[in-house]
């Protein structure tokens, strides 16, 4: 097991935010960790089927990485997907409905836990199969790379950050796309939540080297970091010169971003491969907790004011599984539609989903507009 | 002596059985061993045969399909586990290009007798890319046998069988019934492939499916039964060798056929098998075949829509009554 080793201190850029930038990713930490707990209630409840991942403990991972970039840059990551999903800005009762298997989903309920995707706000998916998003996280940094250096004559504006897992480090997507990714030049971070364990697998019993993984990085010429992921402030200071230099230089970086996952893997996991103090260690020292505590000794949060936070999501969060219940079942239709853009034979075209309808409506007017006519059913 | 034990005790059993026999045979996968199987498949046989025997792999199948494939032309028994058949995917290179076509290309000099198994189909609301139903998709290559157990007593003998055949092997189990219980006898047996099994004699009309939708079948069967419609249910065990045989000797006897299949239809079991009913049977049939497939939708995670989805008894009454003129 890693033991998540504290980095060199960094320049703390995240101090130097303004307060109420700070109480946003506490808000969005405590909005994972509420909606993770109610995810395993409702699923217990069996509201919820099929497999599922809860994020709780990796919540600054999400939230500091999607903090470090910009709405433009697009993010991609594996089935434990609920607190990038978030982070990114996806309401939280579209989630939830995904989940239920309701037409609110922002798959309208087609997709579920492992697969939840919100254009809107540039999430390109939850992918369920381990490794699977590496190659298309590439892609993604060939595309922005591409419209804006081929296509607008201009140069790379754009970072991908391609969130995987530790067990990925195993599969061959992930190898190839790192090679892709150094070959080509692209504005790529991998990002690898390492949080110890793939499944009841030690990383050590997994992976060579996995006492230091970013050696996998090296073996492609490419930069790397490791990065404590346990702490909100060490994620930020570094990933943000990261995401910087990506942005400039348009070339691939690798993170070793140390982090742990309190709960088991999935809803059945007895989680005998590990020993109750190593988790009581790192729950102790809450990444959660380490913000809150912060902000309150800086002056930025008061008892009362926090108390309040954590009620008013709480609220939230309820009401997004009440509005999760009330969402109706999909027609048996959907199961016809979506599967071509267009209708043929038996396959009814493409309609877009309430997540999609309701940014349309707001007016977000998103760069990347001409990418969107599939939506216009 | 026969005991009722589970879908997942007689698959073990199947295995533990053969590694004592033969020191050839080998199990390897992702969490076979310190986690027992992620479906507790393989609990209990670290501790009996040890790590260099019953071994942990990474999330590696493109790597330990081949690494087994290798092991097999050396001429170990290798058995690897996929944790689902869905994740066979990525180890496609090597399943598809590598085994069944090992023997043809070395002309005979290299073998590959190893068993690939593990979950296929549905499991439940897992979403497209984990509800794979490989059996129409893998059937398509030459050189591979494929394989679907029933009932605890069937996956047993199959998978000795399995083990024991000197080609490559896909054997694809269920999710759904790993925990389905029945009589299986404790001393090893086999069970052949490419015979099929008459679950159910009938006159009325012939029904032939392969795996978990075997009991949809029976349970179809049970309801027509009450409409007068007697049918013939029967278990092809295995797509590869294929027992058209039977079918044909079946509907010969009914003059009518439904082939319930849980993959798409498009270039699948069920329009292989129509096909070859129809070219052997074309005077003996007094209709079409029918038959009833998965939709030719990606599978969707809903709960409405996944059963909407999938073959189910209802779905094979209604179409023994299309195909018997008795809708
Ligand atoms: C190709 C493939 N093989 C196996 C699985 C089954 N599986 C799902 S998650 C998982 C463990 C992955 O662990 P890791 O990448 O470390 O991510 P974490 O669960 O820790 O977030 C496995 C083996 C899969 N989804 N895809
Ligand atoms: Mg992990």
């Amino acid at each position: 097991m890693t033991t998540a080793t504290q980095p060199q201190a960094e320049e703390n850029l995240a101090a130097k935010l303004p307060p109420d930038t700070l109480q946003q990713w506490l808000r969005d930490m405590l909005l994972i960790r509420e909606f993770e707990v109610r995810t395993m209630q409702a699923y217990q409840d069996r509201k919820i089927g099929g497999f599922c991942h809860v994020y709780i403990g990796q919540e600054a991972v999400a939230v500091g990485c999607t903090a470090a970039v910009e709405h433009k840059d697009p993010i991609i990551t594996a089935y434990r997907d609920h607190g990038h999903a978030l982070a990114r800005g996806m309401d939280p009762r579209y989630a939830m409905a995904e989940m239920y298997g309701k037409i609110g989903g922002c798959a309208k309920g087609k997709g579920g836990s492992m697969h939840l995707f919100d254009k809107p706000n540039n999430m390109f998916g939850g992918h369920g199969i381990v490794g699977a998003q590496c190659p298309l996280g590439t892609g993604l940094a060939f595309a922005t790379k591409y419209e804006d250096e081929v296509m607008k004559g201009g140069t790379n504006t754009r970072v991908t950050l391609c969130f995987l897992g530790d067990g990925a480090l195993n599969q061959g997507a992930f190898h190839e796309a790192m090679n892709l990714a150094g070959i080509l030049d692209l504005p790529i971070i991998f990002i690898c939540e390492n949080n110890g364990y793939s499944m009841g697998t030690a990383i050590s019993r997994g992976t060579t080297m996995g006492h230091n993984i970013t050696s996998k990085a090296a073996g492609y010429g490419m930069e790397s970091a490791i990065i404590d992921g346990m702490d909100i402030f060490t994620v930020y200071n570094g990933m943000k010169p990261l995401v910087d230099r990506c942005r400039d230089t348009s070339r691939p970086i690798f993170v070793d971003m140390r982090t742990y996952r309190y709960k088991g893997h999935s809803m059945s996991d007895p989680r005998k491969y590990r020993t109750k103090e190593e988790e009581q260690q790192y729950e102790s020292n809450d990444v959660i907790d380490k913000l809150a505590n912060w902000l309150m000794q800086e002056g930025h949060l008061t008892e009362d004011a926090y108390d309040k936070l954590v009620k008013e999501i709480r609220k939230e969060v309820r009401a997004s599984m009440k509005w999760a219940d009330n969402s109706p079942e999909p027609d048996i239709k959907e199961l016809y539609t979506d599967v071509f853009v267009e209708e043929w034979g038996p396959f009814l075209g493409t309609s877009p989903p309430q997540i999609v309808k309701d940014a349309e409506g707001a007016g977000n007017d998103e760069d990347d507009d001409e990418t969107r006519e599939d939506d216009d059913d | 002596m026969p005991r009722e034990i589970e879908f997942r005790e007689a698959l073990r059993e199947a295995m533990s059985q053969c590694m004592r026999d033969d020191p050839r045979v080998f199990l390897m996968g992702e969490e076979v061993a310190e986690y027992n199987g992620a479906y507790k498949v393989s609990k209990g046989m670290l501790d009996e045969f040890g790590p260099r025997r019953v071994i942990d792999t990474p999330i590696s199948e493109n790597g330990f399909a081949g690494l087994g494939i290798g092991a097999a032309m050396m001429g170990l028994r290798p058995i690897i586990e996929f944790m689902s058949w869905s994740f066979s995917l990525v180890a496609a290179d090597q399943i598809l290009n590598n085994a069944p076509k090992m023997l043809y290309m070395s002309g005979g000099q290299f073998g590959c007798p190893i068993v690939f198994r593990g979950n296929n189909g549905a499991g439940g609301q897992l979403g497209s890319t984990h509800s794979w139903c490989v059996e129409s998709l893998y059937a398509n290559v030459p050189g591979v046998k494929i394989v679907l157990p029933t009932t605890p007593y069937e996956a047993k003998g199959l998978l000795r069988t399995a083990i024991l055949d000197p080609d490559p092997v896909f054997f694809l189990e269920s999710e759904r019934m790993l925990g389905m219980k029945g009589d299986v006898p404790e001393e090893p047996y086999e069970v052949p492939f490419g015979k099929a099994r008459i679950v159910r004699e009938g006159t009325d009309c012939t029904i032939v499916s392969f795996g978990r939708p075997v009991h949809f079948c029976i349970e179809a069967a049970e309801t027509l039964e009450k409409d007068g419609i007697d049918c013939e249910v029967l278990d092809g065990r295995s797509v590869r060798p294929l027992d058209i045989d039977a079918i044909v000797k079946s509907v010969r006897k009914t003059n009518y056929c439904v082939v319930v299949d849980q993959a798409w239809p498009f270039a699948s079991i069920s329009s292989e098998i129509a096909s070859q009913v129809h070219k052997r049977c074309f005077d003996d049939l007094d209709n079409h075949v029918h038959r009833v497939n998965a939709d030719d939708v990606p599978a969707p995670y809903a709960y409405n829509l996944e059963q909407e989805m999938l073959p189910n008894a209802r779905k094979i009454v209604e179409a023994v009554r299309s195909a018997t003129y008795q809708a």
